[in-house]
């Protein structure tokens, strides 16, 4: 199956020909590369101008918010490095690592 | 035979016990450390935990033990079959007086017997599809936490973080465990199927894992070619990112493994995106965003134009149609000045014509009063013309008169209506006629013989009637 305009799919729906629109996906719920793809979509179908004008619109909004969302996942780049151990009853436990030691 | 009994006499004897532990002594003295190349029989361990084989080549045959101390220490395990190099010392067994090899270490009897051994291994695990395509697992895009079994010291966790921070850094996890040598798989196995159950212990699954060691001998990297190991990566529902040695060597684990990395940094690469070209990326795509909105409201800017361009401005219009009004209202204007102008001249040129009606009026009074005396010096000389021509018309008209006939003695024959008949033709035979004689006196006859024998048509009541008419036409 064809990818469907991203201007039907902005709202969501269950099948192509269901005039029913369902909320878009949330954003919190959206991984990365989900918003990603998402955004590099509206970007394809921005640019082919298939979208009606006021829907271009509402797909530009939608855009922007993916792609804060996405930069919010970039800077979330705090690293954290712990190493397993396992404890005499079998339980697993972490403590800090430092590979330099 | 007498020599041989003498000899027997001759000879100490020793009880059987003396010559058992003597060879044992004798063996184990001669053959105290030796090496030997042979392939593997029949490999036995009971519950003791030894290993029981013996070691053979085409034509002879040598029992062989492995103390169970012994055997977890080495870097190979023992099957049937395999070629091997053995190193122990060989001593016999006093109640048996059989004399075995007892293994103080084992090896693969080279290269090419290794790499058999592994191929053969290899096609085992193939045949029951643990290596096929449709068991790889999709690497996630940007994976949350990493999983890392390996050693924890060495350069193989080092190069992994330098290249997480270089790219995306991200939680890592580490599991550490022996790499190589003995209980090395078992670790590796263990850490790899502890990665799976890591929620149960409140601890976060990593999204991938990366299995690894840095280079070595074909020996080294044995434990990543163990079935054990090979298993838990197959059944590891975490992507498993295989890293073992270099390039160049090829281990088990790395058939099964969903992604093979060449070497430790490149698994770091293979788990995350360059964090630098994913900002880059999405600027651009934000870039490519805007100005695909902006081309396409400054293409309906342009339509629009195009569009109203054709409409026309209408302020202009109206300029255009203010211009022509104001320049035929001028012009009206100017018409209407103009011709107001030739009508006042001409006004003024009638009323200069225009006489005084007072005046006009004076002099027909005047006109009026001169007819006025004309006519009446006029009268007397009209009315005396007058009279005097009625005067004559009197004479005649007497002089005419058909009275003064009749007084003469004439009569007038008329029909009942008036009418003369002046000839007898005009008469018929019992006409009523009336005979009228001087002073208007009349008297009525009828005509008799010599009339027209015609009746002529009878107009009887209207003739009487007329008959005044007829009188007051004389």
């Amino acid at each position: 199956m064809p990818p469907r305009p991203l201007w039907l799919t902005l709202r969501g729906s269950k099948n192509r020909n269901d005039d029913e629109y369902m909320p878009a996906q949330p954003l919190e719920k959206l991984s990365f590369e989900d918003a990603l793809t998402e955004l590099e979509t509206i970007v394809r179908d921005l640019e082919t101008g298939k979208a009606p004008l006021e829907k271009s619109i509402e797909m530009y909004e939608r855009g922007t918010a993916l792609k804060k969302h996405c930069e919010s996942k970039l800077r979330d780049a705090q690293a954290k490095i712990e190493k397993i151990t396992v404890q005499q009853d079998g339980s697993v436990k972490t403590e800090p690592l430092d590979p330099e030691e | 035979m007498a020599e041989s009994k003498t000899a027997q006499s001759n000879v100490p004897e020793f009880s059987v016990s003396d010559l058992a532990f003597s060879l044992k002594k004798t063996l184990e003295e001669t053959f105290g450390h030796v090496r030997i190349r042979g392939e593997l029989g029949r490999v036995t361990i009971p519950r003791s935990g030894h290993l029981y084989t013996n070691l053979k080549d085409e034509d002879a045959s040598i029992d062989a033990v492995c103390w169970k101390g012994v055997l977890s220490k080495l870097s190979i395990k023992p099957e049937e079959g395999l070629e091997v190099i053995v190193t122990g010392r060989v001593s016999s067994y006093p109640a048996s007086s059989k004399y075995q090899i007892i293994i103080e270490s084992m090896e693969l009897a080279g290269e090419g017997a290794l790499l058999k051994m592994l191929e053969e291994r290899r096609k085992k695990l193939a045949a029951e599809g643990l290596f096929a395509p449709e068991r790889k697992q999709k690497l996630p895009f940007l994976p949350r936490t990493i999983g890392v079994v390996t050693s924890p010291t060495g350069a193989v966790i080092r190069d992994i973080l330098h290249r997480l921070a270089d790219r995306f850094p991200r939680d890592v996890l580490l599991w550490p465990v022996m790499v190589q040598g003995d209980g090395a798989a078992e670790q590796i196995a263990a850490a790899i199927n502890g990665f799976q159950t890591l929620g149960d212990h409140g601890l976060p699954r990593p999204d991938v894992l990366i299995v690894g060691r840095g280079g070595g001998s074909l020996e080294d990297l044995m434990p990543f070619n163990e079935e054990i190991v090979v298993r838990a990566v197959a059944d590891s529902t975490i992507p498993v990112i295989s890293a073992v040695g270099h390039e160049t060597d090829t281990t088990l684990i790395d058939y099964v493994a969903d992604l093979r990395a060449p070497t430790p940094t490149g698994a770091a690469e293979m788990a995350v995106p360059r964090r630098g070209d994913l900002i880059a990326q999405i600027a651009e795509s934000e870039g490519r965003m805007v100005g695909a909105v902006n081309r396409m409201l400054s293409d309906g800017h342009n339509k629009l134009e195009a569009r109203s361009g054709r409409l026309g401005d209408p302020a202009k219009l109206l300029e255009v149609h203010t211009q022509k009004l104001d320049h035929i209202g001028d012009k009206i204007g100017r018409i209407f000045d103009s011709y107001l102008g030739l009508k006042k001249h001409k006004l003024i040129e009638f009323s200069a014509k225009l006489r005084d009606p007072s005046n006009l009026l004076r002099e027909a009074a005047q006109r009026l009063e001169r007819w006025d005396d004309q006519l009446k010096a006029l009268t007397p000389r009209i009315v005396g013309n007058f009279e005097k021509r009625l005067e004559h018309a009197e004479k005649m008209l007497e002089a005419y008169s058909f009275e003064n006939v009749l007084q003469r003695g004439f009569a007038v024959v008329q029909k009942a209506d008036g009418t003369l008949i002046t000839g007898a033709e005009q008469t018929t035979l019992g006409q009523q006629v009336q005979l009228r004689f001087k002073e208007n006196k009349s008297v009525d006859a009828t005509i008799g013989a010599g009339a027209n024998v015609e009746k002529p048509p009878s107009k009887p009541k209207k003739s009487k009637e007329k008959k005044t008419d007829q009188h007051s036409l004389f």
